[in-house]
């Protein structure tokens, strides 16, 4: 089992397709000319000695290279963050070396001088003239080889770096994507950074059902629709922070729909999809399927998704429950279980908040240096909070770590930001404790007015009473202009704690 | 008769096909292609022969194949004119879920 495969089958069955388009210069791939890049980097990367591939640079034909030949050399693949600082960059590095770093032409220099590190610039890596050696021999087959070190974006403490193996890689694909499913016409745009778990799948998902990517190295709204509308995509991934902006640029554009015929399919995940952009979206791609992924790192991308049924489902239903589901993430996929368990580990019922446990092949749930979290029987503890409906379906209620301990009692964030949600005037809110004399934590929470309403406290505060328990209503409620998004579409709650705190 | 572990990977003896054990059960089995026995992917042991007439059914890259109780799924990842069978009955192709894009 080795990432590796999923590249030689689709060189076996559809070796003169195009594969990889970068989409900042029109440079592009075959699945014929990946394969055989990657044999020949594979052998530059044995001959240096390395024992880490690391890429850092933004999405270009580099990352998919560097990802197959890391799988063929038999070193992990570590895709490290550019936005991070250079002294947080030179530390994440000096983690894994011996390394052979892939990288922006500006710091080679830099990082080349690092103990240990072989740096070489992303068109040197790309240039086929420096690298004429074959490889010898095949990858490996051993699944428990290490194919991939990703550091999360851990919002507290040293970056962990979660260990996926090439068997979880591979039967997340194995069991998600059915090989050669797409038509030669099929194609995905690719948005996500490389250094996300969701950029890491969307290259192994592409290659294996045979869509060809067009990769957009730096999001804006206006560089999506246009290469949305010049290459035809068919099939797109975004957080919840682009769609917001797509919706919002569509909107100041006037049209009444997005005039992407093409898009059959538009997947979001990353984070919580406020309601009215997700309606937005629906009445701007009236035929686009809508999917929505729940994942994490450590379970090698999704493991739960709102399918496009459900989607149209939740929209044209009158049950409170059915439309409840549009802001679910859907049930888990074939081969994943899901549980919901209470601080003690208890497993709750339908309808009970807890932490959410997941268990499957694609399930990693180890860090290095610090072994598998998963308990005995295989099941991560994703420090996710959670409910799950007598249906299956997933609800996710924040972090665990973000619930609100007030008086001795247990508040979701979530539970309260969806009765907010639900008002007319507020586009978007995080709930979060704030410490308080009294209580212990207090509850409080940064809203987002939608554009031209103003919202009365007063009037919010009585309407969130006649629906939640006093002890549920935020104490404090600010309004802000817009909240703290991480560029991956998380809420950066601690910096909202930070600031209502203060207050 | 070989022990096949999951991620293990073999060819056929008799045609050009090549799998991968997704999941098997435990302890040695009786894995053929075109009739006869497989052989582990790296192996050196001599190939060539005849397929036999009632193994002739052939593989196709991408496609999974089940035992009837399920307890052995293989995944084909080069074509081959030979047909999967374990101790003597035929492999049937396995049906797959369609599922919405999501990366």
């Amino acid at each position: 089992m080795n990432v590796m495969m999923l590249l030689e089958m689709a060189n076996a069955a559809f070796p003169e397709r195009t594969a990889f388009t970068d989409g900042s210069n029109g440079d592009s791939f075959t699945y014929a000319e990946l394969f055989e890049a990657a044999g020949h980097r594979a052998a530059s990367v044995r001959a240096s000695g390395a024992s880490r591939l690391v890429k850092l640079d933004v999405s270009n034909l580099a990352t998919p290279l560097s990802l197959f030949t890391s799988a063929w050399a038999g070193v992990p693949f570590v895709p490290l963050n550019y936005r991070l600082t250079d002294a947080e960059i030179e530390a994440l590095l000096k983690r894994v070396t011996p390394a052979y770093l892939v990288t922006q032409v500006d710091r080679v220099a830099t990082l080349g001088a690092v103990a240990e590190v072989n740096a070489v610039a992303c068109a040197d890596f790309l240039d086929a003239g420096q690298h004429t050696q074959a490889v010898e021999g095949e990858w490996s087959m051993d699944p428990e080889e290490v194919a991939v070190l990703l550091f999360t974006s851990g919002t507290t403490g040293e970056p962990k770096a979660a260990v996926l193996r090439h068997k979880h890689l591979v039967s997340y694909i194995l069991s998600s994507v059915e090989f050669a499913s797409a038509g030669e016409e099929d194609a995905s745009l690719v948005c996500v950074p490389p250094y996300h778990i969701a950029g890491i799948a969307a290259v192994m998902s592409s290659v294996y059902s045979g869509r060809h990517v067009i990769q957009l190295p730096n999001f804006t709204a206006e560089a999506w629709v246009q290469l949305a509308r010049e290459h035809k995509v068919t099939t797109a991934f975004v957080v919840p922070t682009m769609l917001a902006r797509i919706v919002e640029l569509l909107e100041a554009q006037g049209n009444a729909t997005a005039d992407m015929p093409h898009l059959n399919s538009l997947a979001y995940g990353g984070g919580k999809m406020p309601l009215s952009v997700i309606e937005k979206a629906m009445k701007f791609f009236p035929n686009t399927d809508f999917s929505n992924a729940y994942g994490l790192t450590e379970t090698s991308s999704t493991i739960c998704v709102l399918g496009p049924d459900e989607h149209r489902e939740t929209v044209t239903s009158t049950d409170p429950l059915i439309r409840r589901r549009l802001v679910s993430v859907g049930r888990a996929l074939p081969g994943v279980e899901i549980e919901i368990r209470d601080d003690e580990g208890k497993l709750l019922e339908a309808g009970g908040r807890g932490e959410i446990y997941v268990r499957g092949e694609q399930v990693s749930g180890e860090y290095e240096g610090r072994g598998a979290v998963t308990d005995a029987d295989g099941w991560f503890p994703t420090r996710d909070a959670g409910s799950i409906d007598e249906e299956g379906y997933l609800f996710l209620e924040g972090r665990a770590d973000d619930v609100i301990v007030r008086g001795g009692e247990n508040l979701s964030p979530g539970e309260i930001e969806d009765v907010m949600l639900t008002h007319p005037d507020i586009a978007d809110v995080a709930v979060v404790g704030i410490p308080d004399e009294q209580w212990g934590e207090a509850v409080a929470a940064a809203v987002v007015a939608k554009p031209g309403a103003s919202i009365d406290i007063d009037a919010l505060k009585t309407m969130i009473n006649e629906q939640l328990r006093s002890s549920r209503v935020p104490a404090v409620i600010s309004v802000w202009p817009e909240l703290p998004y991480n560029e991956t579409g998380k809420l950066l709650r601690r910096v909202v704690k930070a600031e209502l705190s203060q207050s | 008769m070989a022990e096949l572990k999951t991620g293990g990977r073999f060819k056929s003896a008799v045609c050009t096909a090549e799998i991968m054990v997704v999941s098997a059960p435990a302890g040695d089995v009786d894995l053929t292609c075109g009739g006869v026995a497989m052989l582990d992917s790296a192996s050196d042991a001599a190939t060539g022969g005849e397929i036999h007439p009632d193994h002739a059914v052939g593989v196709a890259i991408g496609k999974r194949y089940i035992n009837e109780e399920e307890t052995l799924e293989v995944l084909c990842v080069k074509n081959g004119d030979g047909g999967l069978a374990l101790a003597g009955q035929l492999l049937l192709q396995k049906d797959t879920k369609k599922l919405p894009k999501t990366d």
